[in-house]
């Protein structure tokens, strides 16, 4: 068991999982959108698969937002 | 710069700031600000830096008021609908106050001009409701070396972030945009109309703290917040070495005018054409 951090809230992990699997976890609805930030260095999306999450680990998901134009 | 009696009168609540001050009030008049955008958030940063007193306010959007802008955007009154957004933007700024010189650009920024027109402004302010015109301020701002403040809404979320030449751009955090209609703007999936002036207000509290030089801008951090839960939370960020823009490989050298959202250019027909 891993105690991690997502968005400032603590989440348990079973098994060390890569950061697309934590993605799916966390029932991200577009997950082909999110930019994702693990101990403060943002991750390249080609990374995610091989990217492991491990006890401690403090990750921010940012999503795309629109804005007030129109 | 000298004030006259009604000038102090009224500047005075900043005035009184000790932060602020006659100097600072009188960085505020020298200020030269770019909103783009005169929508749900361009309005309430519009009101806001008018009544501060911003010298010089750019207010660029090729628009004109529909009925179900009036929810949120509260620059706009219901005898403007069909109005030039940037028009009666205008109207209302110069009556909150006659000070402030008010150049309206009634157009979209586009790859083309946005060099040119930010060129003339201390500060541009992003109001803007699409991914495409986000990330071409971006780009423009990072490559002209002029700072800006991000601002994007949806439904019951906000977040911002201010850049500064050297701290982390708009693309550190978001590489590239989103597919059009991969992720839905304002007009496709609803806003909460106050959502708007709590983040418009904040981005325009970040443009007088970069006029006045006071406090810590929200360079390096990403602030957002969720109005359901009231929670707010800044991410920390830094300069992202891959990022396309202002990282040390850039493969972004000039400016695109990304594709558009089908419905968000469907929209605007619609609006043009009532
Ligand atoms: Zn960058």
């Amino acid at each position: 068991m891993s105690k991690i951090s997502v968005n400032g809230k603590a989440q348990e992990v079973e098994r060390p999982i890569s950061i697309t699997e934590l993605i799916k976890l966390n029932n991200v609805a577009q997950p082909e959108m999110v930019s994702i930030q693990l101990n403060g260095q943002f991750v390249n999306r080609d990374d995610f698969d091989n990217t492991q999450v491990a006890e401690g680990d403090e990750l921010d998901f940012l999503y795309f937002m629109g804005g007030g134009s129109f | 710069m000298d004030f006259t009696e009604e000038q102090i009168q009224r500047y005075s609540r900043h005035i009184l700031l000790q932060d602020v001050g006659v100097e600072g009030q009188e960085k505020i008049n020298n200020g030269k600000v770019l909103i783009v955008g005169a929508g749900g958030l361009g309005a309430p940063i519009a009101l806001y830096l008018a009544a501060a007193g911003v010298g010089t306010i750019g207010i660029i959007d090729g628009d004109v008021v529909d009925l179900s802008n009036l929810q949120r955007q509260v620059i706009h009154f219901t005898p403007d609908v069909n109005k030039p957004k940037v028009i009666s933007a205008k109207e209302k700024i110069n009556l909150i106050n006659p000070d402030v010189k008010v150049i309206a650009y009634q157009k979209l920024l586009t790859a083309e001009n946005a060099l040119e027109i930010i060129q003339d402004y201390d500060f541009v302010v992003d109001g803007t409701d699409n991914f495409p015109v986000k990330f071409l301020i971006n780009d423009a701002c990072v490559i002209a070396k002029k700072p800006f403040s991000h601002g994007g809404i949806l439904r019951f979320d906000g977040q911002t972030l201010t850049y500064k030449p050297g701290t982390a751009c708009y693309r550190c955090l978001f590489h590239s945009p989103p597919p059009p209609n991969a992720v839905p703007t304002c007009s496709q999936a609803g806003v909460l109309g106050a959502i708007a002036g709590m983040l418009g207000t904040i981005q325009a509290a970040e443009v007088l703290k970069y006029l006045t030089g006071v406090g810590d801008l929200l360079t390096n951090r990403l602030l957002t917040f969720n109005a359901k839960t009231m929670e707010f939370r800044t991410i920390k960020s830094k300069p992202n070495d891959n990022c396309p823009v202002c990282g040390s490989h850039p493969t972004v050298t000039g400016l695109v005018d990304y594709e558009q959202a089908v419905c968000d250019i469907e929209s605007h027909r619609k609006n043009k054409n009532k």
